[in-house]
């Protein structure tokens, strides 16, 4: 009987406690909201915003609902996140194999580049970037033009703008090369476990993804133009770029520094990934009569890849999240539309933060799944 | 005897040939880049625009080139060819890594030494086109103390001194003591910290409240260490609270709670503190109190009760999916609601708990690692030997678990430490903050760079040195399996 007691009780007394922590929060939150006259609900998210966000991926103004002002938000934390991963994928991938590298000054490089960007907040770096780096560009009128086409001002990078005539056959045409690649990858699988034959798929994959758009150009009736941007004057000292695309200084602030810290931690990965394939493994393999670029192919990546891509998700992930300190420097992401101006707007505290919250968590949780189940797949499986 | 001179083969044979042509061809191009960025001279300015750039990276390379003799038995010539020179492509690099050196030195310097101005105490004596220290020393108390005043500000120093001081008992003590450094800084030295804050910085009724609880919680682990095994967890289920309740019903009642009041100190209220000190105070309160729990939380994902496991898994994926910023925001604007209306905690209180909870998220998976790591026998050893859940784990898991997870301990610190300028969304002005607030003052416009680049090498000392230590902590624990 005692023996039973000792195993239920810890765990009585704990659920006691969370549902009564969990129930004390609950009832002040009652009895609070009806002092102050809130009610709880999300029928908020239909109501009209009447508020501006300076950028936004899709239409959006003041007469727009408030869930349009979150999916606003949310795009523009998604495309900070993607171009940020891409950066510092590229980034730490260079600086992790220089770190590798024979050659001392190439080596020291590197490593002075991660102790140096890795010991500093990530907010100080974005502050930095934005208050006083980017602060330091030309006015409109004063700016060189880069390659004659890209405007690097104090408002912000202007790129031209592609203007694309029948778009969807171009985009057509990508994706039947990527059909066609996997059906040939497929293929090529079973001929070498059938006859031992190798067939040359990165070849020919590489010529699909030219050649088939490039069709899609010659005889699809597909064109592109750029539309570059062109100074005009407002007043006698206000300048404005037209035409092209703007990148708000808010934008390239935020992705220069989550990239570049960000870089820093997946270029530890990589060298660790690396690293962690023992030599005997190159040894053997060249050793068996594979060429030096099977083995890196098909001995060293495969090992390396195990390694590395569980962390460097993690990385990715905290990429995504710490792209929430863009409210520091009020670039429109989740954080500063939803849970700053919207938040301030309808005063519905728990509602807003709960949604905030919930998307973050389901954007790492569903991000952690798919790495668990990567793991699974790529899991050494001994015997 | 002279052999055949092939210039594009660099052998042994010539070996001086090569060596003076090729360091004389390098030597060159690097006093070309030299001269161009330190005494703006152009010795290449009669070629066109395009090779004049180029000119020196072409004769470098040359020049390498010719020295890159394999086996030349000059020792320092060996050396210099394996370490910067084994291929055209590192050639190139390596090349390119010095110019970039050496043209980036004469900018960095000028800003950061020879232009700037560090005399006077007014924005007009910077003047010059290079950094202004004058803003940083003018407004140094500022970013130290926050708006702590000025003449209460020896409190924050004294505190700090003694604290350091008590911190490194630890290096001092002979082998007698050692075996209660643990209990010392795991329970003795937070307590005094405690004590420190509350008594010298804060001066008055701040964290009253909680301190019941914490005498609570300490007084009755330390006791517990004393009652038998077999009523440990009987003890640990009543006394605590009851000593809680005894405490602040009975024992100081009313007319006491003025004990937190020294008399001659001001009471500073938290919104004043602030700046560096802050940072520091809010490192230390977060790291003291992440780390227990994190420990809970992992021993409870491992935990044989579901029920209990469960919560766990659920508390640690929650504040692991969730970003920091949010969990400020939440700790904010919506934390207050879920309190009863006339309890009130200082914003100060509420973020150290929120990254507390935070940061031992993090803690709770590091250490989660290292229990796993743990060969299984190690348990079945410590169960055979009779011992119980956590003897088991006192004496012989967590010891070897956190020896093993030592480097990704030291990484979550780190984060924290990082983590602390996002106070801002409480209110709270650590130094970055009081930079922010310092650079839109109307008097010292246009001086963000300074501060930013003050800040950034402050904190790079504190965790270039945070991460330089947990590397040799963990070169000392290392134990070879």
């Amino acid at each position: 009987m005692n023996f039973k007691l000792k195993d239920i009780v810890p765990q009585l007394i704990t659920v006691t406690a969370v549902v009564l922590v969990f129930g004390f929060f609950t009832y002040n939150a009652q009895i609070n909201m009806e002092n102050r006259g809130i009610d709880f609900g999300y029928g908020f998210l239909s109501q009209e915003s009447s508020f501006d966000v300076q950028f936004s991926l899709i239409e959006y103004d003041g007469s727009h609902s408030y869930f349009r002002a979150y999916l606003v938000g949310l795009l523009n934390t998604i495309l900070v996140s993607v171009i940020g991963i891409i950066i510092a994928t590229i980034l730490g991938v260079i600086v992790g194999v220089a770190r590798l590298s024979p050659n001392y000054l190439i080596n020291k490089f590197a490593a002075f580049y991660v102790e140096f960007f890795r010991n500093i907040p990530l907010l100080l770096q974005i502050f930095f970037w934005y208050f006083a780096a980017l602060r330091a560009l030309p006015l409109p009128q004063d700016a060189e033009a880069i390659f004659g086409v890209f405007f690097l001002t104090i408002k912000g990078l202007y790129v031209p703008a592609f203007i694309w005539q029948n778009f969807s056959v171009f985009f057509y045409s990508i994706v039947a090369a990527i059909i066609a690649i996997i059906v040939i990858r497929m293929h090529a699988k079973r001929v070498q476990e059938n006859q031992g034959k190798q067939i040359p798929v990165f070849l020919i994959s590489i010529g699909l993804i030219f050649i088939l758009p490039l069709l899609s150009f010659l005889i699809g009736g597909v064109g592109i133009s750029f539309e570059v941007p062109v100074l005009k004057q407002l007043a006698t000292t206000s300048f404005i770029y037209e035409g092209g695309v703007s990148l708000p200084p808010e934008l390239i602030a935020l992705t220069l520094s989550l990239s570049l810290y960000t870089a820093t931690f997946i270029a530890e990965c990589v060298r660790a990934g690396i690293q962690g394939v023992g030599k005997g493994q190159k040894e053997a393999a060249a050793s068996i009569g594979l060429t030096p670029n099977q083995v890196l192919k098909l001995v060293i990546m495969p090992q390396a890849l195990r390694i590395i891509i569980p962390p460097t998700t993690n990385q990715y992930l905290n990429l995504t999240k710490n792209s929430s300190l863009a409210a520091a420097i009020a670039y429109p992401d989740l954080v500063l539309v939803f849970a700053g101006t919207a938040l301030m707007q309808t005063g519905k505290a728990i509602e807003i933060v709960s949604i905030t919250m919930f998307t973050y968590l389901t954007l790492s949780i569903s991000i952690s799944l798919l790495m668990n189940w990567y793991n699974k797949k790529i899991a050494i499986q001994e015997k | 005897m002279m052999s055949k001179i092939n210039f594009l083969r660099p052998d042994k044979d010539n070996l001086n040939t090569f060596l003076y042509l090729g360091s004389f061809l390098f030597l060159i191009s690097v006093l070309d880049v030299f001269l161009n960025s330190f005494f703006s001279l152009n010795l290449t300015g009669f070629l066109p625009g395009f090779l004049s750039f180029l000119f020196p990276l072409i004769l470098g390379f040359i020049g390498l080139y010719f020295i890159r003799i394999e086996f030349s038995g000059i020792k320092q010539l060996d050396l210099l060819n394996k370490h910067i020179n084994t291929n055209n492509f590192n050639a190139v690099l390596s090349l390119l890594i010095i110019f970039v050196i050496i043209k980036s030195l004469p900018p960095i310097l000028s800003w950061f030494v020879i232009d700037a101005s560090f005399a006077g105490d007014t924005k007009d004596v910077c003047t010059g086109s290079g950094a202004c220290w004058t803003y940083i020393k003018v407004w140094m108390r500022r970013f130290m103390y926050g708006m702590y005043p000025n003449a209460e500000q020896w409190r924050i120093n004294l505190s700090f001194i003694a604290l350091v001081l008590m911190g490194s008992v630890g290096y001092f003590a002979t082998d007698r003591f050692k075996k209660y450094l643990t209990l010392y800084y795991v329970v003795i030295y937070p307590l005094i910290a405690f004590l420190f804050i509350f008594f010298f910085i804060s001066g008055g009724p701040v964290f009253f409240d909680f301190s019941y609880g914490i005498i609570a919680a300490i007084l009755s682990i330390i006791v517990g260490f004393f009652i038998p095994a077999k009523y440990k967890f009987y003890y640990f289920l009543i006394v605590p609270l009851a000593l809680y309740i005894t405490l602040k019903y009975f024992i100081f009642f009313e007319e006491y709670v003025e004990l937190g009041k020294l008399d001659g100190l001001n009471w500073v209220e938290t919104g004043a503190w602030g700046g560096l000190s802050l940072t520091f105070i809010i490192s230390f309160f977060c790291l003291i109190f992440c780390f227990p729990i994190g420990m809970a939380f992992a021993l409870g994902r491992r935990s044989n009760f579901p029920l209990i496991r469960y919560i766990s898994v659920g508390f640690i994926e929650f504040w692991r999916g969730v970003p920091l910023i949010t969990v400020l925001f939440m700790s904010a604007v919506m934390f207050p609601m879920f309190l009863p209306e006339d309890f009130f905690i200082d914003k100060l209180v509420r973020a150290i708990i929120a990254i507390s909870l935070f940061e031992a998220a993090y803690v709770a998976e590091v250490i989660r690692g290292g229990l796993q790591a743990l060969p299984r026998g190690q348990y079945e050893a410590a169960k055979s030997l009779g011992m119980g859940y956590w003897k088991m784990h006192i004496f012989v898991i967590l010891p070897q678990a956190l020896k093993l997870v030592i480097p990704g301990i030291a990484n979550t610190f780190l984060a924290l430490v990082k983590d602390t300028p996002l106070i801002f969304v409480v209110g709270l002005l650590e130094i970055v903050g009081m930079l922010n607030l310092a650079k839109t003052n109307p008097k010292w416009l246009g001086f963000a760079m300074e501060g930013y680049v003050f800040a950034a090498i402050i904190f790079w000392i504190i965790c270039y040195a945070m991460s330089k230590y947990s590397y040799n902590l963990e070169q000392k624990y290392k134990t070879d399996r």
